[in-house]
Formats: C-alpha cells, structure tokens, sequence
C-alpha cells in the first residue's frame, strides 16, 4: 500500500510538470494583460522542436534550446497579433493552436515521412541528485526525475522573486490592473508586454518539450492532448499566484496520476480516460470564489496618441 | 468599416492566407502548385466531384452557423465539436432503436432529439460560465474532451453493434436522409442547412429576442442597463448554438454513415471557427465560407491521393484565415506601406 501511494505521487509530480509551466507561462501572460490562448499551440509547436532539434543535433539540450526558441517566437507573434494589432485575444491564441495543430503534421510528414510519430530522437534522461536520492520517501517520489523538475522549481523562484521583489515585478502588477495608470506613470506598457508574451511563450514550450524529449523522447501528433487548456485552468486555482499557480499542477497531476492506477482495474477505458477533464471542470467549480484575476487581463491597451 | 470594404478586407486576408500556406508547402518540400491544382480538380473536377464539395460543406455549414449563434451573442463556443457527437450519437440511437413509424415523424424527431442534446450540451456550459464568471473557452473545451470519451464509451459498451467495427448499428430507413446525387455526401440535408441559414439570419435581425442577443454580444454594461438579463441571454445563444451543432451531427449519421462510428466528426468544431470568423457571423457570410471550406476539405482528401502533402495543410491555412481575418490590422499596416512607397515613388 505504501509503496502504491508513493508511485501514486511520483506519477503526479511527473504529470504535473508541464501543465505547472504551461499554467506559469500563461499566469505570467496574464498578469501583463494578454490572455494565452495559445498555450495549447505553443506547447505543442515546443515539444515538437524540442525532438526536432535533438534529432538534428543528438543532444536533448540542444533539442530543448531549439524548443525555447520556438515558443519564442511563437510567443512573440501571440504578441504582435494581441498587443501590436489588437486581435481579439481569444482568437489570436486559437488560430495558434490550430496552426501548430497543422504545421507540426505537415513538418512531421516532411521530416520522417510520417503521419502520426516521430523517430525515437535522445531524450533530456532522468537526474539522481545525490542528497535528494538518500532522503527516505522524498527519494521514492523525486529522487529520480527529469532535469526539467529542477528547472520547473527554479522558475517557481524567479517567477516570486521577479513579480514581488524587484522594481519590474511592480510595473508589471500595475499593467495588469491598469494599463493606463502604469502608462501614465512613464512605463513602456508595450515593452513590458511584448517581453513577457516572449517569456510566456518560452515557458510554455518547456512545458511541451517535456512531453517529448522529457518523457517519451518523440513527437506524436496532437501530444499535448488539452492540457494547454487545463494550465489556463490551473492558473485560475492557483489565483494568478506563481507558487500557487505551480501547486495548482501537482493537483491536477495528482487526478491524472490517478487515472493511470484506475486504468489497471476493470473500468472501460474511456471513462477513465475523461476524468482529468471532468476534474477540471469540478476543480473550477470548487475554486475558490474570490479571485485575483488581473483587471484588465484580456482588454486592449492604446499607448497615447493612437 | 463598410460592407464592401469589409468584404475586399476577408478576401485580400484569404489570398493571404493562401499565399502564406503555399510558402510553407514550399518550404516542406512539396509543390504548391501542384497541391492547388489537385485540390481545385478534385473539389470541382467534374458533377460527382462538385456533389462531394457541397456535401462535405453540410457538416461545416451547421458548424458555422453554431459558431456565429454563439459570435452574435459575444460568446467563444469552442465547443462545438463536442455539441457535434452529443447530437450525432442520440440521433443515431433513435435512427435505430424507433422502429414503424413514418419518415415525416422519424426524421424530425431525430433530428429534434440532437438538437436537444446537443443544446443541452452547450447550456451545461453557459450554466457553469455564469456562476464562474470565467472564459467559456476553458469550460466547452473541456467539455469537448468529456463528450468525446462519453460517447466512445457508449459506442464501445451499450450501443457497439454486432461486429467487429466500433459503431452503432444501422439507423432505419425512416430516419435515412435520402442521398441526392448517388455515392457522394450530398444528401437532403443541405435543405436543413439551407433553412437554418435562412432562420439564422430572420431570428437575429427580425425577432425581439435575436435583437436583444446582438446587444448582449455588442456591448454587456449596455445591454443590462437597458434591462435586458445578460445571463439568460448568453444561456439561449448557447443553447441554440449547440442545437445547431447537434443537428449537424445528426445529419452527418442519418445522410452520409447511417450509424455513428468514431471520429466521423472530428475537426468540424474546428472547422467552425475559421467559417464563421470568415463569414463575419452573419447567415449568408458563413454560408459561403462553408462552402469554401468544404471545396477545401474535398479537394484536400483528392490531394491526399495524388500527392504526398497530409491533409492538415487544410488546418494551417484555416488557422491563417482565422488570425488575418480578425486581425485586419495587419492588412491596414500593409496598406499604408504600400501608400507610402507610392507617395514616395
């Protein structure tokens, strides 16, 4: 039984880690104003370059460097539809996903003359970190896992650090209450926008490229299968707070974690296979009524004199 | 913007769209000329292939206008494709299992059962979007995966007919939609798309009620300060969002399958999307932009067939036209670039 509820939790860290940096990048997005609709595409265009790159290159961190740069980019034209022309941000995020939805199929096709996987390209492997590996019950669920976890907490940090403890942290909670004021008080809204989209982005794509070159070590079509739309769930449980909105993963990886256990008793698989969905919703249904959202999250902003 | 203007702005977007998607094509290594060529003959090669074009446009014609219900109304229901099975599966069930009754009352009742549920579907949404005050989009999403593996379940378990084959069983002849050119998708169903084309436009520009959704969609404080219930508004344009995509889902089992087997829907909810931003949610608009689509979709699959290019090419240049079109920006910038260099030269 123990044992059982220690592969329980080290199968909930594990799924946890893309969706918390999907639900961070989209957090962050957030909280300068434009809603990440496009979590979804970028997370599925960062695990697709993140094999791409390996494949290219034989090593999985190059593969993840190629995987940033990506979501990037993608992130930067997230930017320049929602902040530089004013699309409806809505829109702009799921022409996304279903640009990344095609083009990673027809790059696939290109590439390894396939419709559905990729080759099998080296993956980022597994770190056994020597004092985590030793503690009793901590090494059962974390002693050995994926480098990405470690860069996840890291994230965490810099995230808290960034939005509370250093002057562009505050410029940031202004835009994202009030765009006009932090415009008013001589801050470069764009900039800041532009920056942190770009950031977003590139957070969404680790969190993609995990499911490649973290977990399976190869692209299958469609892989990233909704959870960019679960993250923007998350960061809703998680209040727009990164250490919170971080936790809000674990809760979800939990439930999926405990989807693969029931897989293994005799319910129809499809059922099993519609609970995290379900637990989204119910999650959101029992969330916590007074929210943190970003005022003028999902509004448009018009520096002066346009 | 005007009419006119908005209308050369849509095209300008689509060529755009077009002319991007090739330059990938090209990159991929394949021929873009090569891959319109195969899709233009193959969607309007000859009768059979024009017939194929106009029935694979059914589906996408429901899918739009469901779409542009919720669009009108200010509502994301990315939840179509979901709304789609939760009509087509009971629609199948009742093709099925009513058995002696005439064709006048199988059908509309078939098809009266789909546009419950899938109504229903989407009002489960509206419900959860007006206590939570959170995005529809997150919530239909969602949805869309449960209804998914919620009607897997039931075509796998309680309905799987006799066979290998994951499906229902054979709907009746009373509920078939009788098929109007043999072999191809073309089937009566374009007379219900066509209707509710009609409908969509009448309920939105000549009832009370239709007058009172666009205020909702257009301006929220404005529409509540002059009394109208915001909430109630956002729940009847979802419900009649997702009877719309019920109904399309009903057609595609009872004029094109004649049972429901997995998948036969996928990627019409989507679809939706590109078709009503691109009709600019109006009936006639979306009407067209269906049928493009699904010269589109048809001459794809003939593309699949003659070249090496995979059919998602189709979904790049759908996401194109999504991001140009509501974008038009992009094409006002070009614009005064172009004015630009012309003063200049």
């Amino acid at each position: 039984m123990g044992a059982q509820i220690l592969t329980l939790l080290s199968g909930m860290v594990r799924v946890a880690i893309p969706i918390s940096f999907a639900a961070l990048a989209g957090m962050l997005s957030e909280r300068v104003g434009i809603v990440n609709m496009g979590l979804e595409g970028i997370m599925l265009i960062g695990s697709f370059f993140g094999v791409v790159g390996s494949y290219l290159s034989g090593s999985a961190w190059i593969g993840l460097l190629f995987a940033i740069a990506a979501g990037a980019v993608t992130g930067l034209v997230l930017a320049v539809l929602t902040v530089g022309f004013k699309c409806e941000h809505v829109l702009a995020g799921l022409g996304i996903n279903m640009f990344a939805s095609g083009i990673t199929v027809v790059l696939l096709q290109a590439i390894w003359n396939s419709k559905g996987k990729s080759e099998m390209v080296a993956g980022l492997g597994k770190w056994k970190l020597p004092v985590i590996s030793q503690i009793p019950i901590i090494k059962d669920i974390i002693g050995n896992i994926s480098p990405l976890f470690y860069l996840l907490v890291l994230c965490v940090l810099l995230l808290w650090m960034l939005l509370y403890r250093t002057p562009t942290g505050l410029r940031i909670l202004v835009i994202g209450e009030n765009p006009e004021l932090a415009g008013t008080m001589g801050v470069n809204v764009y900039l800041v926008q532009y920056l942190f989209v770009i950031i977003s982005g590139m957070l969404a794509a680790v969190g993609g490229a995990y499911l490649s070159i973290g977990d399976i070590d190869m692209f299958s079509k469609d892989m990233v299968s909704g959870r960019g739309y679960i993250a923007l769930a998350m960061v809703i449980l998680g209040n727009w707070k990164p250490t919170w909105v971080a936790l809000a993963g674990l809760v979800y990886g939990f439930a999926e974690s405990m989807q693969f256990r029931l897989q293994a008793v005799s319910i129809p698989p499809q059922l099993v296979q519609m609970l995290p969905y379900l637990f989204t919703i119910l999650v959101l249904l029992f969330a916590r009524r007074k929210s943190m959202a970003p005022a003028a999250s999902g509004k448009h902003y018009y520096q002066k004199g346009e | 913007m005007s009419k006119a203007k908005k209308l050369v702005y849509i095209l300008i977007s689509f060529l755009l769209s077009v002319m991007i998607a090739s330059a990938i094509i090209a990159f991929s290594g394949y021929s873009p000329s090569e891959a319109y060529s195969a899709m233009i003959s193959g969607a309007f090669g000859s009768t059979y292939n024009l017939a194929q074009t106009i029935g694979t446009s059914i589906p996408l014609i429901f899918a739009g206008l469901a779409m542009a219900a919720g669009a009108k109304t200010g509502i994301f229901n990315i939840g179509i494709e979901g709304q789609i099975l939760m009509g087509a599966l009971p629609a199948a069930i009742a093709g099925h299992y009513i058995k002696g009754i005439p064709a006048v009352l199988h059908i509309p009742l078939c098809i009266l059962l789909a546009a419950v549920c899938g109504g229903l579907w989407a009002l489960l949404a509206a419900l959860i979007k007006n206590r939570l005050h959170i995005s529809e989009v997150i919530i239909t999403i969602m949805l869309n995966y449960v209804a998914l593996y919620l009607v897997e379940y039931l075509v796998n378990y309680p309905f799987k007919s006799e066979g290998m084959i994951v499906r229902t069983e054979e709907i009746q002849e009373s509920a078939e939609l009788a098929v109007l050119i043999p072999h191809t998708r073309l089937n009566a169903g374009i007379i219900i798309a066509l209707f509710l084309v009609v409908a969509f436009w009448f309920f939105f520009y000549r009832t009370k009620l239709g007058y009172e959704l666009r205020a909702t969609g257009s301006n929220l404080k404005a529409a509540e300060t002059a009394g109208i219930s915001n909430r109630k508004n956002i729940m009847i344009s979802m419900f009649l969002s997702g009877a719309i995509a019920g109904i399309g889902g009903a057609v595609e089992v009872m004029g094109v399958q004649g049972y429901y087997i997995s998948n036969m829907t996928t990627g019409y909810g989507f679809s939706g999307i590109a078709i009503a931003v691109m009709g600019g949610n109006e009936a006639l608009g979306t009407l067209a932009s269906a049928l493009l689509f699904g010269a589109l979709s048809a001459g794809s699959s003939s593309m699949n067939r003659t070249t090496n290019i995979p059919g998602e090419f189709i979904t790049v240049l759908q996401a194109l036209i999504i991001i140009f079109v509501s974008t038009p920006g992009i094409i006002l910038a070009v614009e005064k670039i172009i004015r630009r260099k012309k003063v200049a030269a």
